[in-house]
C-alpha cells in the first residue's frame, strides 16, 4: 500500500479544501483547515468528537456556507449550495444513518429522482440492467428488485455505495460505515472500497475505529479544535502518535487502572425470558457491588433486550429479579428508577436526547421527581445547581444550561445523559454501547466514571460490541447468543477467542 | 420572540439574515395587515377598540391554552370548537333567568352559577379524557380520534339541544348573574377592565406556571420532544396524556360558559371552527406540531396578533367572506413556515 500511495503523491489533487473557515457564534468551528484528497486513495479523516470533522463535511456539502477558504475539485473552485449539486458534480456522501425508502426496491432507491425514461414511462429493463450492472462491477451480491426493507444493514450500505458509483462520484465521505458491521460485511465492505480506489475514486474515510483505518487508509488527516494538525502517510504514522494528535497530549493508557474490587452480590437476575420473542429466554446471572459487567455477543444476540427487559421498557413473561436479595418488579421504567436502576441507551438520538430541548432540560428530567418542592413547583436552584455539577464532573463542552442538546458534538450529548443518570443516584447502572461513535479522549473518561462508580459500590453492566473495550474495563463478561447465556468469564482468564466462540454457541 | 433580535443580528451574514425573515415572515405579514388596517382607519387606534380586543380574546385565549398544552405533548384537539359548543348550551340551559318564558328547564330552581359552570368542566373533561385514553392507550393519530370526538359532541350537543318543549331554539334568557359574570367590569376610575381579560389573565398565569415550573409542564415537553426518550427517562406518558387532554377539556369548558354568558345565548353551532383559530394563534406563536416546542407568551401573542387582524377587518368593513380568505391564508403561511423549520433541522 505505502508504495502505491508513494505514487499516488505525484499526482495532482483531486479535492482540495484550503484555508477552510467557519464561525458560529461564540465559536471557531473550523480555522484555517486544509484537507487534501488524491485520487485513487482512500484518505482517513480523524479527530475527536467536535474536532470539526463533520462540520468540514457539511461544509462541503453546502449544509454549511463556509466563511473563508477554497474548495478546488479537479483544479476547478466549486461552492456547492446543497448535497444535491454535490452529488450532481460527483462528490457523494454515505451517511451513518441511512436515508432509504423502506418499502421500495433497491433500484427504485438507486435511480430515484432520474428514473430512465421510454417515452412517458419509466424504462423498467433500462433501470434493472445498469444496476446490475454496478452491483456486478462492486460484487455487490443483490438482487435489484429486492425490498428495500429486506435488506440487512450492510446490505443497505452496499446500496447506498452503488447508488454513489451511479452518479459516477469522483469523491465518495463514508462516516463511520461499519459502526453496525459484523467483521465479515467489513471484509466484503473494505474489498469495494479497494474497488472503488482501483478506478480512481477518492475516499473520504471517518472512523475512530484505529485498526480500520490502519488496515484500509493511505493516507491520514488528524484534526483537533478545528484546526488541521498533520496529514501523514498511514505507514508512516503509528496508531498510539494518532491519538496522541487526535487528543493533543500523550494518551498511553486507552483505559483506566481496575482499582476496583467487586464485593457481595447486589443484583440476580434468574429465568428471565421475555413475553414477546425472539428475545432473550432463561438468563440468569449474578452482579456484585462495585463490579463491572461486560454484556458481549454479535448483533442480534438479544444484548439490548436483556437490559431493556431489566429496566422494564420490555415486558416479562417469566423468571425474577432481585437487588439485595429481595424481588423486585420493575413494570415500567418508572419503577425502574425507582428501585434505583439506570439505563443509558444504545441508541442515543432515538431513546436518549431530546434534540428540540436545552442542555438544562436533558439533564434533570430523570431525576424530576427530586426536585418537587412542597408546594409542588420544582426547586429552580436545586436543578441549576445540579447542571453545573453534572457539565463540571462530567467535563461537557457547552456554551450554556440553556443550548440545545442537538449543537452538542456526539460525545457530549452522551456525557449529559450519562449525567442525567448518576443525578437518579443509581445502585445499577445499565449502559447500552455507552461508547459508540465517541472520540477516544472522552471513551477513557466514561471508562474512569465506571471504574469510579465501581469504587462506589455500584454494580456496573456494560453492552458492547467493541472487544477491547469489553477486556479492557470489565471484571467478567456474559456472551450472549441468540437470546441465551453462551457463558459467563472472568475478564482477566478469557481472549477474544474464547468469546467470539461463545457468541456462536446457540446459531 | 422580539426581544432577541438585536442580540441575534449581530453575528449574521445576509443568508441568516433571509432565513430570519422567512422563519418570522407570518409576522411581516400581519404587521402589514395591521399598517393597512390603521392607514384605511387612523381612529382604529382607540382605548374603546383596545377593550374590546381583548375581552374578545380572552376567552381564546383560553381554549388556546388548552390545545397549545396538547400540542407541545405532539397532539392536537379538532374537538375543541364543538366541545366548547357543548358547554355552552349546557351552562346557559342550567343558567336561564327564573322569568324567563321560554326556559329549557321551567322548573329548576335559580342554580348558583358556580355549580352548572363546574358540570360543564366535568362534562368535557370526560370527553377530553376519552380523547386522551384514545390517542394514549390506542395509539390513535390525535388528528383522527379527536375528528371522531369532534362529530361525536356536536351529535350528543344537537340532541341535548334539540328537544322538547322548545326544540331548536336558541337558549336565551340567561340569568342577568350569568351573563354579568362575563360582561362585568372593574371600573378603575374610567378605565374599564372587563372580568373576562382578568379570568384570561389568571389562567394565563396558572398555565405559565404549570408550563414551568412544575413536573406536569415538563413531562409534557419531554413527551413532546422525544416519546420514546421520556419514556426511558420514567415519564408515564399514558398518564401524563390523559392529564394534559383533560386539563385541556377543562380549559374548554369554563371558556364555553363564558362564550355562552358573553354572547348572551348558546346554539348547538356556538364555538364551531374554533379550533381552527386557537390552534392556527398557537402556530402563529411559535409552537410546533412537530412538539416539544413553544411557550404560554407566544400562544397569547398568537391569539392577540388574530384578534387585531379579525377586529381590524371589520372595522374597516371588509367583507366577512373575506376575512375567512385570509384567515386561511394565515393559518396556511403559519403551518408552512413551521414544517420549513422542521426540514431544516434534518
Amino acid at each position: 500500500m505505502s508504495n502505491n500511495a508513494e505514487l499516488k503523491r505525484k499526482e495532482k489533487y483531486l479535492l482540495e479544501m484550503i484555508n477552510i473557515t467557519k464561525e458560529f457564534p461564540g465559536v471557531k468551528a473550523l480555522d484555517g483547515v486544509q484537507f487534501k484528497v488524491r485520487p485513487g486513495t482512500v484518505h482517513a479523516l480523524m479527530g475527536e468528537n467536535g474536532a470539526g470533522k463533520s462540520t468540514l463535511m457539511k461544509c462541503l456539502f453546502g449544509i454549511y456556507k463556509k466563511d473563508g477558504g477554497r474548495i478546488l475539485l479537479d483544479g476547478k473552485e466549486v461552492d456547492f449550495q446543497s448535497s444535491r449539486e454535490a452529488l450532481d458534480n460527483g462528490v457523494s456522501m454515505v451517511h451513518q444513518e441511512l436515508n432509504q425508502v423502506q418499502t421500495t426496491r433497491v433500484m427504485d432507491n438507486i435511480w430515484l429522482g432520474r428514473f430512465p425514461k421510454k417515452g412517458l414511462f419509466i424504462d423498467e429493463e433500462k433501470m434493472y440492467n445498469d444496476t446490475l450492472r454496478i452491483f456486478k462491477d462492486l460484487d455487490i451480491p443483490i438482487d435489484p428488485r429486492e425490498k428495500v426493507e429486506n435488506l440487512t444493514v450492510s446490505e443497505s450500505q452496499m446500496v447506498e455505495i452503488a447508488k454513489a458509483v451511479s452518479y459516477d462520484s469522483k469523491i465518495i465521505v463514508m462516516d463511520e460505515p461499519t459502526s453496525s458491521l459484523t467483521e465479515k460485511e467489513v471484509n466484503h465492505l473494505f474489498k469495494i472500497i479497494g474497488a472503488l480506489r482501483d478506478k480512481g475514486a477518492g475516499i473520504i474515510y471517518i472512523s475512530h475505529k484505529m485498526a480500520e483505518i490502519k488496515q484500509i487508509a493511505d493516507e491520514v488527516t488528524i484534526m483537533r479544535d478545528g484546526q488541521w494538525i498533520a496529514t501523514e502517510n498511514i505507514d508512516d504514522i503509528t496508531t498510539d502518535e494518532i491519538i496522541n494528535l487526535m487528543v493533543g497530549r500523550d494518551l498511553t493508557h486507552r483505559f483506566p487502572p481496575k482499582t476496583n474490587k467487586p464485593g457481595d452480590v447486589i443484583l440476580e437476575v434468574n429465568n428471565l425470558t421475555a413475553t414477546y420473542q425472539p428475545s432473550i429466554k432463561d438468563v440468569s446471572f449474578k452482579l456484585r457491588k462495585g463490579e463491572i459487567l461486560g454484556i458481549a455477543g454479535l448483533v442480534g444476540a438479544k444484548r439490548t433486550e436483556l437490559v431493556e427487559t431489566i429496566f422494564g421498557i420490555r415486558h416479562i413473561q417469566s423468571g425474577s429479579i432481585l437487588l439485595h436479595g429481595k424481588e423486585i418488579n420493575n413494570k415500567n421504567p418508572h419503577a425502574a428508577i425507582k428501585n434505583g436502576f439506570a439505563l443509558v441507551t444504545e441508541e442515543r438520538r432515538a431513546t436518549g436526547i431530546f434534540s428540540v430541548l436545552n442542555v438544562r432540560f436533558n439533564t434533570f428530567i430523570a431525576n424530576i421527581d427530586k426536585y418537587i418542592k412542597k408546594n409542588k413547583l420544582l426547586d429552580e436552584e436545586q436543578i441549576i445547581k445540579d447542571t453545573n455539577w453534572v457539565i463540571n464532573s462530567m467535563r461537557v463542552k457547552t456554551p450554556s444550561h440553556k443550548t440545545l442538546i442537538s449543537s452538542l458534538s456526539g460525545g457530549n450529548q452522551q456525557k449529559v445523559i450519562i449525567g442525567r443518570w448518576l443525578l437518579t443516584e443509581p445502585e445499577i447502572l445499565l449502559l447500552d454501547e455507552p461508547t459508540r461513535g465517541i472520540d477516544v479522549g472522552a471513551k477513557y473518561e466514561i471508562y474512569q466514571l465506571m471504574v469510579d462508580l465501581a469504587n462506589k459500590g455500584k454494580g456496573v453492566i456494560m453492552v458492547s460490541s467493541e472487544m477491547a473495550e469489553l477486556l479492557g474495563v470489565t471484571d467478567r463478561i456474559l456472551v450472549m447468543s441468540n437470546g441465551r447465556v453462551a457463558g459467563i468469564v472472568n475478564t482477566k482468564e478469557t481472549t477474544q477467542e474464547e468469546i467470539l466462540k461463545l457468541s456462536a454457541k446457540f446459531l | 420572540m422580539f426581544s432577541s433580535i438585536s442580540e441575534k443580528m449581530k453575528d449574521l451574514n445576509k443568508k441568516d439574515v433571509l432565513t430570519w425573515m422567512m422563519n418570522n415572515a407570518i409576522f411581516f405579514v400581519l404587521i402589514g395587515l395591521l399598517i393597512v388596517i390603521i392607514s384605511v382607519s387612523p381612529d382604529f387606534v382607540s382605548m374603546r377598540n383596545f377593550r374590546n380586543i381583548l375581552a374578545q380574546a380572552s376567552t381564546r385565549v383560553i381554549f388556546a391554552l388548552g390545545v397549545g398544552s396538547i400540542i407541545v405533548a405532539k397532539g392536537t384537539d379538532l374537538s375543541l370548537g364543538r366541545q366548547v359548543g357543548l358547554a355552552a348550551v349546557i351552562s346557559a340551559s342550567l343558567l336561564q333567568a327564573p322569568d324567563y318564558a321560554y326556559r329549557m328547564y321551567p322548573d329548576l330552581p335559580q342554580l348558583p352559577i358556580i355549580l352548572p359552570i363546574l358540570i360543564v368542566m366535568i362534562v368535557t373533561g370526560f370527553f377530553s379524557f376519552i380523547n386522551g385514553f384514545i390517542v394514549s392507550k390506542f395509539k390513535v393519530d390525535p388528528f383522527i380520534a379527536t375528528l371522531g370526538m369532534m362529530i361525536i359532541v356536536y351529535g350528543v350537543n344537537s340532541i341535548y339541544f334539540d328537544r322538547p318543549p322548545y326544540g331548536a331554539q336558541p337558549i336565551g334568557g340567561l340569568d342577568p348573574r350569568f351573563t354579568k359574570f362575563a360582561q362585568g367590569f372593574i371600573d378603575l376610575g374610567g378605565f374599564k377592565i372587563p372580568y373576562l381579560v382578568i379570568y384570561a389573565t389568571i389562567i394565563t398565569i396558572f398555565m405559565w406556571i404549570l408550563w414551568n415550573k412544575t413536573k406536569f409542564g415538563k413531562n409534557i415537553f419531554a413527551i413532546g420532544g422525544n416519546e420514546e426518550a421520556a419514556i426511558v427517562s420514567g415519564v408515564n406518558v399514558v398518564k401524563y396524556l390523559l392529564m394534559v387532554y383533560t386539563l385541556a377539556g377543562f380549559l374548554y369548558g369554563f371558556g364555553g360558559s363564558l362564550e355562552a354568558a358573553r354572547i348572551g345565548s348558546a346554539t348547538n353551532n356556538t364555538g364551531n371552527m374554533y379550533e381552527l383559530d386557537a390552534i392556527a394563534a398557537c402556530i402563529v406563536g411559535g409552537l410546533s406540531f412537530s412538539g416539544g416546542v413553544g411557550s404560554i407568551a407566544g400562544i397569547v401573542t398568537g391569539v392577540l396578533i388574530f384578534q387585531v387582524i379579525a377586529y381590524g377587518l371589520s372595522f374597516i368593513g371588509v367583507n366577512p367572506y373575506m376575512q375567512f380568505i385570509v384567515k386561511g391564508l394565515i393559518i396556511i403561511i403559519a403551518v408552512a413556515i413551521d414544517s420549513r423549520k422542521h426540514i431544516k433541522k434534518k
